[in-house]
């Protein structure tokens, strides 16, 4: 626990975890993600695993909490902000949370991996590359397939179905409806 | 330079944050936000232990990249999912999510 860099970071991580899931504001809740995501990516660094910090960065950072951040603004109301998960609830997913740091932490320093001697050297990005590419080349396939088709999923998923939606939808197709006919309304007004 | 002790502590306190996140929380994004840090801390075990072996093995970094193009996949499916709920109940508490059929 000497290296005060180490600290800073696990500081950093940790508070703005703690603050994504509680700031009320859910947009906020989403840039205190990105920043926890940098420290995750900074402990990459500090691990000499320069390659996979820089695939975090852009993969999380870059891609994922934009489409997050799109995401909330796509679909946002402010009566989430009223949400109360009441106190109850709250105390007991708090109990489960410290009992899982007491737990696996007490089972992790009785273990022997405190003892362990860190080697001085680490493994370099042509072991990772040739790993990847040669012996997990199958995985990489499969990979990219998994890839290809969560996205096509995701956009069957959220594809608009306009013929369907008017018939199927009762309440919804209604206030749509009302909404298109007011804005129609008030453009015939002015 | 941290042992691995410390790297797999804050990666147990990441955990619990998540765990405390799902069982907490009502809102379908909040919920992916703790989803997204269960699986960083995860990432961080194994390039810790990657790094900090007494031989130091690179499957763990290459785990960990597999893992977050895993991760960038459920995001997406995710996020299509909240939009159809959005969609159908112009709401994302889940305890209104009673069906996603349509």
């Amino acid at each position: 626990m000497s290296d005060p860099y180490f600290i800073a970071v696990s500081a950093i991580t940790i508070a703005s975890a703690i603050i994504a899931l509680e700031f009320r504001e859910l947009i906020y809740g989403a840039i205190a993600l990105a920043i926890t995501l940098l420290g995750v990516a900074m402990f990459f660094v500090l691990l000499d695993a320069t390659f996979v910090a820089m695939f975090q960065i852009t993969v999380y950072v870059g891609a994922v909490v934009v489409l997050i951040i799109f995401t909330i603004m796509l679909v946002r109301r402010e009566s989430w902000l009223k949400l109360d998960e009441g106190g109850r609830r709250r105390v007991m997913g708090a109990v489960v949370a410290l009992a899982v740091i007491g737990l696996v932490g007490a089972l992790l320093a009785g273990s022997s991996i405190a003892r362990w001697q860190a080697s001085e050297d680490a493994p370099t990005l042509m072991q990772i590359g040739e790993e990847m590419l040669i012996y997990y080349s199958p995985a990489f396939i499969a990979l990219a397939f998994t890839l290809a088709a969560s996205v096509i999923g995701a956009l069957v998923l959220a594809k608009v179905e306009r013929g369907k939606e008017r018939e199927g939808g009762g309440v919804e197709a209604k206030e749509d409806g009302e909404e298109s006919g007011g804005r129609v309304g008030g453009e015939g007004g002015e | 330079m941290a042992e691995i002790l410390d790297y797999t502590i804050v990666s147990i306190i990441l955990l619990a944050i998540g765990i405390y996140g799902l069982t907490v929380k009502r809102n379908f994004i909040r919920m992916l936000f703790a989803v997204e840090i269960i699986i960083n801390a995860a990432n961080l075990n194994l390039v810790a232990f990657s790094r900090l072996m007494p031989v130091p093995n690179s499957t763990g970094q290459t785990f960990a990249l597999f893992s977050i193009a895993i991760a960038a996949a459920e995001v997406a499916v995710g996020l299509a999912l909240i939009i159809v709920a959005y969609r159908i109940y112009r709401n994302i508490d889940i305890k209104g999510l009673k069906r996603l059929s349509g």
